[in-house]
């Protein structure tokens, strides 16, 4: 039996894109064959940033309407062979998605796969409640920054409340804190709020924190999911968060600013 | 850090101010998710039957839904003008 997770936030611009390709393919690595879906339908970008956009025939939308079987639209990751992605359609449709449609999608893929990954649009539009529907477990990532955390709190009352879960009165989704573009630096000089400052608000169960990185451009710009760039920071932090989601103990990192020389304490440095 | 941050940072810190003004906001927004739905149409009709009778402003009644466990409670709270009759 396959577990769903949603990769949400509510606001645009924080980081659901990058995770859920990083996190999908980090599960993929461990062995676990891992579909990722995305969402966003009429602004399609997941297939970008996994760096398989001249690849894409057939969509999400396609597979609802019956133009396509699942199998065809797929698309094998080229670098790990337990990887699929499933792109978003680039129609203007707003009705596109249907319950049903997205239901029968994920029945189909829980009996080959383990993990389902559903990318979330921004926003509270019905491409972002029906990522989140079907959801056992939800990534809410989150900026360190007040238009974020909030968005993020209405996320938490959207997923408690219009779930399937939530409708059969089951168990509630599993909800968990992703904490992204953190800046220790800023926060230790009181400009920005700190991850115990965000988990008082939100009250989540913290799976990680991934620091504000260059490397996170330069994935993107090459189409690699930033967690095969295992040099950088933020491919070291979205490891920790599978293994953590895995069941791990992993300590948590990118809480405090690196230790700096005398020489580059008195006149900075690169950061 | 460098020399001249640490000057910076003397100056007030805006995260303890989001910190607040977050709390503040989400608790409302949490205590106004739980309610039914039609609790805004409500408030406009009583204000418009109540209208009817005495001249209040439209922030003179206030609305509040309260759950505590299987039992909910609904206070309706109207201020009077003082020369209002």
């Amino acid at each position: 039996m396959a577990r769903i997770i949603v990769v949400t936030s509510g606001k645009g611009g924080v980081g659901k894109t990058t995770s859920s390709a990083a996190i999908s393919m980090g599960l993929a690595l461990r062995g676990h064959k891992t579909a990722i879906i995305d969402f966003d339908v009429g602004l399609r970008n997941l297939d970008l940033i996994m760096g398989c956009e001249r690849r894409v025939v057939y969509d999400l939308v396609n597979v609802i309407n019956g133009e396509a079987t699942l199998n065809q639209a797929l698309i094998k990751d080229k670098r790990c062979e337990n990887l699929f992605i499933l792109p978003a359609s680039q129609t203007r449709d707003k009705d596109a998605l249907s319950i049903e449609g997205v239901g029968k999608i994920l029945e189909d893929l829980a009996k080959d796969y383990e993990y389902i990954v559903c990318d979330s649009p921004a926003g509270i539009e019905r491409g972002a409640t029906l990522a989140m529907y079907f959801a056992d477990d939800a990534f809410v990532v989150t900026n360190p920054e007040v238009s974020s955390v909030r968005d993020s709190d209405r996320m938490l009352g959207i997923l408690s409340s219009k779930s399937r879960r939530a409708e059969n009165g089951e168990e509630p989704i599993k909800e968990y804190l992703l904490l992204t573009r953190y800046n220790p630096e800023r926060v230790e000089l009181g400009e920005m709020l700190s991850v115990e400052d965000v988990q008082e608000i939100l009250s989540l169960q913290l799976l990680g924190i991934v620091p504000e990185s260059k490397s996170i451009l330069t994935a993107s710009n090459s189409g690699t999911p930033v967690i095969l760039d295992e040099e950088s920071d933020a491919g070291q932090a979205y490891s920790d968060i599978v293994a953590r989601y895995l069941g791990e103990d992993k300590p948590q990192r990118f809480i405090k600013k690196e230790k700096k020389g005398l020489l580059q304490k008195l006149f900075g440095g690169k950061s | 850090m460098s020399l001249l941050d640490y000057f910076r940072s003397r100056k007030s810190k805006t995260a303890s101010v989001a910190k607040q003004r977050l709390q503040v906001l989400v608790a409302h927004e949490r205590a106004s998710r739980n309610q039914p739905s039609y609790l805004p149409t409500m408030q406009q009709e009583l204000l418009a039957v109540i209208r009817k009778y005495v001249t209040v402003d439209d922030d003179a009644i206030s609305v509040n839904f309260e759950q505590n466990g299987n039992q909910e409670t609904l206070e309706l709270n109207i201020v009077f003008p003082e020369d209002g009759h």
